[in-house]
């Protein structure tokens, strides 16, 4: 587990930082938002999860799409546009899904999606399935009405759900202090959720907090909150990297890669394991790269195929 | 000297501010000025009057219908087009009918400003809508302005108005510059057309960014001696008739080009309401976005699922045959 989890967080710094260069070089039409700096939060969460589970993510959402194991090849032609991305080029960034390995979709309005996992959980269990769901949101999200509405239900209902927000001390240049009165586990305490903070920076923290949220979860006894304390080292998105807002100093930035995780869990790893692995991410991103430059562009004459599930009705 | 579009916005923010002390900003990042819209005013008005709120869309939209009630003049900006359907209740169902319902007791002169409506390059199917038509339906004042000037204009005068009202500044127009006298830049009364070049075989509806595309299509059909008129109502409702019949009367053939979703869009109501007050020579036609259009990622997508020139093209030479 523990080179596993330093596999995963090498895997999306390193698809990130290549993410980004492809931005740069115009072939990601519209930028990103890079994960870089948050990435044991995915990996933690996503290892304590069976492959039955279900994720839903965010508009910061490349990470957790990776940590549940979708191929980075058709994630990054999801990014370029071309028909064999993850959505077949329609999606992008902010709505990349792979339903095949319950990733239910990034998305791209914040707050949106925690009570889409909460629907979907309870489904699952209601139809005698032990699913749970594990949904993502930063902490800009824990002011939307429709998030905190979500918590009520999930504890009413006692969903099989993890609520996991990543406090990254951001929404976009608003500190989190100037955004969120009380405390965020407060909030969900307020429901009657077990909340508890847990280090984002480390993956094992962060899976051992999760597997403990996932037992309580298929035990029957509803959802579980984790605040996971972070920091985003890069930009809130790519378009940042052009305007230089100046909302936090450079120092705060420095102090912020001085826990970075891909060092953290990279220091318990024998050091030869750890250049294996990383040839190994370096391999698979190379011919991830190559296969995503390959694939076809989308025909323009399809644009609005998949629009309707029961297309017969239309004219 | 030379105004982006952008930039008359903010000048005109800048403005209504200097001129009102009851009118105050609302909005996501708009201290550091993510979006450009609000650059210079926080250090101009200070921190009281340029307010960041949290991600609570629907909170602080009705917090600026109550400060409304209760006397100010609030200017809400809104990062993406999309956050307009999260607050549509809060427009379209509270701000819209205090002063009815309340028996004219009261007035909303609240301002819902989109910097960068309609599609913005690789956002995707979630931030590229340009959901006007939905707010003229429920009889929200609804502006799109096409240039600078009238960026401005509309501004102040959204501003102004007792009502709310929201101004889309499509993305496609927000880098549009031109050589403007700051002197000239004057309000631009709602609900008042303008018609952007005048000509005598057809007249072209058209809006926001789109009007430049009509403009260069008109240039493109003079040279086969085709005199194209474009009309931009800049004022999607309450929309100016006058202005659309009069240039109808001089053209009698029409073609409307609109980014919205085709159904009970702008277009068809401009149809709708040409076909009951104008004789034509031959059935007009519109260019609009496909029904139900979700924006694809993909470029290409994206672009084939837009009104664009060429589609114009085909139309106007369509109504022109008919006659
Ligand atoms: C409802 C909604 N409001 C605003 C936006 C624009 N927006 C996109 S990301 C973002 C900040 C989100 O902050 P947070 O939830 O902390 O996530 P982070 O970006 O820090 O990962 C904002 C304001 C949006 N997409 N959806
Ligand atoms: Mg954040």
């Amino acid at each position: 587990m523990t080179r596993d989890l330093y596999r995963t967080v090498r895997l999306i710094r390193r698809f990130e930082e290549r993410a980004i260069e492809f931005v740069r070089s115009g072939e990601i039409v519209g930028g990103i938002h890079p994960y870089i700096g948050q990435e044991a939060v995915a990996a933690g969460v996503c290892a304590a999860l069976r492959p039955s589970d279900v994720i839903t993510s965010t508009h910061r959402g490349h990470g957790h799409v990776l940590a549940r194991g979708a191929d980075p090849a058709r994630l990054l032609a999801e990014l370029m546009g071309r028909e064999s991305g993850l959505n077949k080029g329609r999606g992008g960034s902010m709505h990349a899904a792979d339903f095949g390995l319950g990733i239910l979709g990034a998305n791209a309005i914040v707050g949106a999606a925690g009570s889409i996992a909460t629907g979907a959980a309870w489904a699952h269990r209601r139809q005698g399935r032990d699913t749970v769901a594990a949904t993502f949101f930063g902490d800009g999200a824990m002011n939307e009405g429709m998030l905190l509405e979500a918590f009520n239900l999930a504890a009413l209902w006692r969903v099989p759900v993890i609520f996991v927000c990543e406090n990254n001390g951001y929404a976009t240049t608003m500190p989190v202090a100037s955004a969120v009165a009380g405390s965020i586990t407060g909030r969900a305490r307020a429901f009657g959720i077990p909340a508890f903070t847990v280090d984002g920076q480390d993956p094992e923290k962060v899976l051992a907090a999760t597997a403990s949220g996932v037992d309580r979860a298929r035990a029957g006894k509803g959802p579980t909150f984790l605040e996971c304390t972070t920091y985003r080292f890069d930009a809130h998105h790519t378009f940042e990297h052009r305007t230089r807002l100046t909302y936090r100093s450079t120092e705060e930035v420095s102090a912020g890669w001085s826990r970075d995780p891909v060092e953290i869990q990279g220091a318990r790893v024998a050091a030869a394991e750890r250049a294996a692995v990383d040839a190994e991410v370096e391999a698979l991103l190379d011919a991830a790269a190559g296969s995503a430059l390959g694939s076809a562009h989308p025909d323009p004459a399809a644009a609005l195929e998949y629009l309707y599930a029961s297309p017969e009705v239309m004219r | 000297m030379k105004l982006s579009y952008l930039k008359a916005l903010n000048r005109a923010l800048g403005d209504a501010m200097a001129d009102d002390p009851a009118v105050f900003l609302l909005g996501e990042d708009i201290r550091v000025a993510a979006s450009s819209l609000t650059a210079g005013l926080l250090g101009r008005f200070g921190p009281d009057r340029v307010l960041d709120t949290p991600l609570s869309e629907q909170a602080f939209t009705n917090f600026a219908t109550g400060a409304a009630l209760a006397g100010m003049r609030p200017v809400i900006e809104f990062q993406i087009p999309s956050l307009l359907f999260l607050v549509f209740e809060q427009i379209a169902n509270q701000a819209h009918k205090f002063s009815l319902m309340t028996g004219g007791q009261c007035k909303v002169p609240v301002t819902y400003v989109v910097p960068g409506s309609g599609s913005r390059t690789g956002w995707a199917g979630q931030h590229s809508d340009h959901p006007y038509s939905l707010f003229a339906h429920v009889g929200v004042k609804t502006v799109v302005p096409a240039t600078p000037a009238d960026a401005y204009g509309l501004l102040v005068s959204a501003i102004r108005d007792d009502d709310p009202v929201v101004v889309f500044a499509p993305s496609g127009a927000l880098g549009i510059r031109d050589d403007l006298d700051f002197g000239t830049l004057v309000p631009v009364p709602l609900g008042v057309g303008r018609v952007a070049r005048p000509g005598s075989d057809v007249t072209v509806v058209a809006l926001g960014h789109l009007v430049q595309d009509a403009l260069s299509v008109a240039d493109e059909l003079s040279g086969v001696g085709i005199s194209v008129e474009v009309f931009d109502p800049r004022t999607v409702y309450p929309l100016d008739v006058d202005g659309l019949t009069t240039s109808l009367a001089r053209t009698r053939r029409l073609v409307v080009i609109d980014d919205s979703n085709r159904t009970s869009g702008f277009a068809a109501e401009v149809l709708a309401v040409a076909a009951e007050r104008c004789e034509f020579d031959s059935p007009p036609r519109r260019v609009t976005r496909p029904d139900g259009a979700v924006l694809p990622f993909a470029l290409a997508l994206d672009r084939a699922v837009q009104p664009g020139r060429d589609h114009l093209v085909t139309a106007i030479h369509a109504v022109l045959e008919k006659s």
